[in-house]
């Protein structure tokens, strides 16, 4: 263990992790406390690296499509989004309108299924049963929503360089809409509970507090630092749909559990109204523009995802197979905020802790 | 803040009727577009080969001698490339999932003789069309002789 010289009698360290029932995933810390409490956490990564950025080397850049979107099970769609815009930008392709729409929309399903899984599991974090199901029900309808138009229910596969190959007919717009009335009236259910309950409240309100100066100095991002009261979002930049759309990121100064959760929650209002926007005004035409050659050149491309901003660096040399590309996950970024926000916490909180944060660690090693 | 806000909806549920299915015995209505597994219309594949160049995770093989056509469902992570990329139209994404199986096994496909006198019209070659004119028209049974029980298998 480094740092052991400084360890006096009274502190030991608790390995936490990587298999520990709160994690989906595996990552570990190593948690030196003193009594109950946490001095420090050092987090090690490294458990399930698949070596994805590597096989750009392998698969020619459409393929790769297909590789990039399973980097992660829950935020797939904007993984591969965000891939294939960057190879776009490279080779000047102007992706039709309705293109552009469509992905907004899949984009804020996956933002709706992702926060949904996230209060499901942080219900299960502080041990309240019941309320985990009852989001993971309402989960359940947006989950049949991406079977419907696209035919998967994580993973879409509808991305491709030049726009997305399956189109939404009018009735499944209409069945979108009707499912979303569905869904913000039984998150009004779970959202008093979240809210305003006393026994989730006294688990969550004060628990885990990161100031804005430090999660503006550690470099956090997505809900985790809008909690913090940094008014970051990436959908602001403009790609897609969203320059049309009315919408302005949701904040909260709080900077505790309660905070990322309330952030959360009306981040699911939010997706549901950017959607009715997006079909209020979705026009007509192609989906996709037909794409020749191959990329020469570099970007740099920034997307939000339900965990915050990803970055994807695409380099390629006109050849079939790219020469290089990059992912930088949210999680990845937030790790070091977590570990500020681990300390001087209670050992108990650690498990919910490590949840606030929303960790997605096959993200983050890809 | 209150007590026990919760405790509205859970009595609800509790008379309610679970919202999960009994699923074997309850068949999951799939959608149109359902992305489960590949099946392939072998009377139409001229072997081009373009599906198997394309796989992202390389389960697809073809052989052009032979004309035969094999795929690992193991391997396969059902992304539909291959049948955007198909220039036959002979390969398509039906609903139903692929179901377990106690063995790792490949299953192949062999196009009929008949369809194998034509001439490739992609990337002609010239020593191709008359060699495998003999082979039979069943298809070929895989390693372990463990078919999938879609029954997805096309008679010549």
């Amino acid at each position: 263990m480094n740092g052991s010289s400084t360890v006096n009698k009274t502190r030991t360290v608790v390995p936490f992790g990587p298999q520990h029932p709160v994690l989906p995933e595996p990552v570990h810390l190593d948690l030196v406390i003193e009594d109950e409490r946490v001095i420090e956490a050092i987090p090690n990564i490294g458990f399930i690296h698949r070596g994805l950025e590597g096989l750009v080397e392998k698969k020619d850049f459409q393929e790769m499509t297909y590789v990039v979107e399973r980097t992660c099970g829950i935020c797939s769609f904007q993984h591969g989004m965000g891939y294939v815009e960057a190879v776009e930008h490279i080779m000047n392709v102007e992706t039709p309108d309705r293109a552009r729409h469509l992905r907004t929309i899949w984009s804020e399903l996956g933002r709706l299924h992702s926060h949904l899984l996230w209060l499901g599991l942080l219900a299960d974090g502080f041990g309240f049963e019941s309320l985990f199901y009852e989001c993971w029900r309402i989960r359940e309808h947006i989950l049949d929503l991406h079977e419907m138009t696209t035919g998967g229910r994580l993973i879409f596969s509808v991305n491709t360089v030049g726009g997305v190959l399956k189109d939404m007919t009018p009735e499944m717009l209409r069945k979108i809409l009707d499912t979303l009335d569905e869904v913000a009236r039984d998150v009004r259910v779970v959202e008093k509970t979240f809210l305003y309950d006393y026994t989730v409240q006294s688990r969550l309100k004060g628990v885990g507090v990161l100031t804005k100066q430090q999660a503006h100095d550690l470099g956090c991002c997505g809900p985790f630092a809008r909690a913090s009261g940094i008014a970051c979002d990436m959908r602001k930049l403009g790609y897609d749909a969203y320059p049309y759309l009315d919408f302005e990121p949701i904040t909260s100064n709080d900077g505790d559990s309660y905070a990322r959760c309330y952030v959360r929650l009306m981040e699911v209002y939010q997706s549901i109204d950017i959607i009715r926007q997006v079909i209020g005004r979705i026009p007509e035409g192609d989906i996709a523009v037909p794409v020749k050659g191959f990329p020469n050149g570099e970007y740099f491309n920034r997307v939000e995802q339900p965990r915050g901003e990803a970055y994807y660096y695409v380099k390629a040399s006109g050849k079939k197979t790219l020469d290089r590309l990059r992912i930088r996950t949210p999680t990845f970024a937030n790790l070091a905020g977590l570990t500020e926000t681990l300390k001087g916490a209670e050992i108990g909180d650690v498990p919910l802790l490590i949840l606030t944060i929303d960790p997605c660690i096959s993200c983050t090693e890809r | 803040m209150a007590i026990m806000n919760f405790g509205k909806q859970m009595l609800k549920n509790l008379f309610s009727k679970p919202v999960t299915t009994s699923y074997p015995a309850e068949p999951y209505p799939y959608p149109e577009r359902s992305r489960g597994h590949v099946v392939i219309d072998i009377d139409k594949c001229i072997s081009c080969t373009i599906c198997a160049l394309n796989c992202p995770s390389d389960a697809l093989s073809v052989d052009r001698q032979k004309g035969t056509w094999t795929i690992n469902r193991f391997d396969c992570i059902a992304c539909g490339y291959c049948v955007t990329k198909c220039p036959k139209k002979c390969l398509s994404m039906v609903p139903g999932y692929q179901e377990p199986m106690g063995a790792k096994s490949e299953e192949t496909y062999q196009r009929p003789p008949e369809s194998m006198v034509k001439p490739v019209p992609k990337k002609p070659t010239a020593a191709k069309p008359a060699a495998p004119a003999a082979k039979p028209a069943v298809p070929v049974p895989a390693a372990s002789a463990e078919e999938t029980a879609d029954g997805t298998k096309e008679e010549a």
